[in-house]
């Protein structure tokens, strides 16, 4: 099995991709809906992911 | 005096039973069953992606050990339970003889929440395959 090795981001946007993919696929009825919910999901880890990185950088400065 | 809700009756074991360990054992593995060929395909490369991206990022793979505090001992099992979850991808791992030490490093610690992250996504996919198989959902 060949190691990785990410950075925080590449992690956690993985994470979210992941995630957002089966949270997609397993919350709504039709196939339209899981794809706007997919990347709705998506959309939000990634804001989540942003917003907690400037809030720990202003923490640390 | 009524609540207003009807309870809706279970399936019948055999009709779902099946269904729930074959999801449970391959991530998909449900849906496929049931014929859901292109959620079964998006959840299977979704959780084994995951799954296998924690084994390349080294993760640590929990145990069901008694901790120094109640807080440990909590992640310890709950990380142990959402590691079973991933069915036959865990039970490969440990088979073939994965074994890595709890290091610190923000890779392994991201290995470890990815191979935990596997299993409880793979619950989800479970749940979801049990609804179609009571008819509860499409």
């Amino acid at each position: 099995m060949p190691k990785v090795s990410l950075s925080h981001f590449e992690a956690a946007f993985l994470f979210a991709f992941f995630t957002s993919i089966v949270l997609g696929v397993v919350t709504k009825t039709n196939d339209r809906d899981r794809l706007y919910y997919g990347i709705y999901c998506f959309v939000w880890f990634l804001a989540a992911l942003f917003g907690l990185g400037w809030l720990m950088y202003f923490g640390h400065h | 005096m009524s609540s207003g809700k009807t309870k809706e009756p279970a399936p019948p074991v055999n009709v779902w039973a099946p269904v729930v360990g074959v999801g449970w054992l391959l991530p998909g593995g449900g849906h496929f069953l049931l014929k859901r060929y292109g959620r079964a395909g998006l959840l299977a490369f979704a959780i084994t992606g995951m799954y296998l991206l924690g084994l390349m990022m080294r993760g640590y793979l929990f145990q069901p050990l008694r901790g120094p505090d109640v807080l440990s001992t909590l992640m310890n099992y709950g990380g142990f339970v959402g590691n079973i979850c991933s069915g036959l991808l865990y039970l490969l791992t440990v088979w073939l003889g994965y074994s890595q030490p709890e290091v610190p490093g923000h890779v392994h610690d991201y290995g470890a929440k990815f191979l935990v992250t596997a299993g409880l996504l793979n619950i989800l996919a479970i749940v979801d395959a049990y609804e179609i198989a009571a008819g509860r959902k499409s």
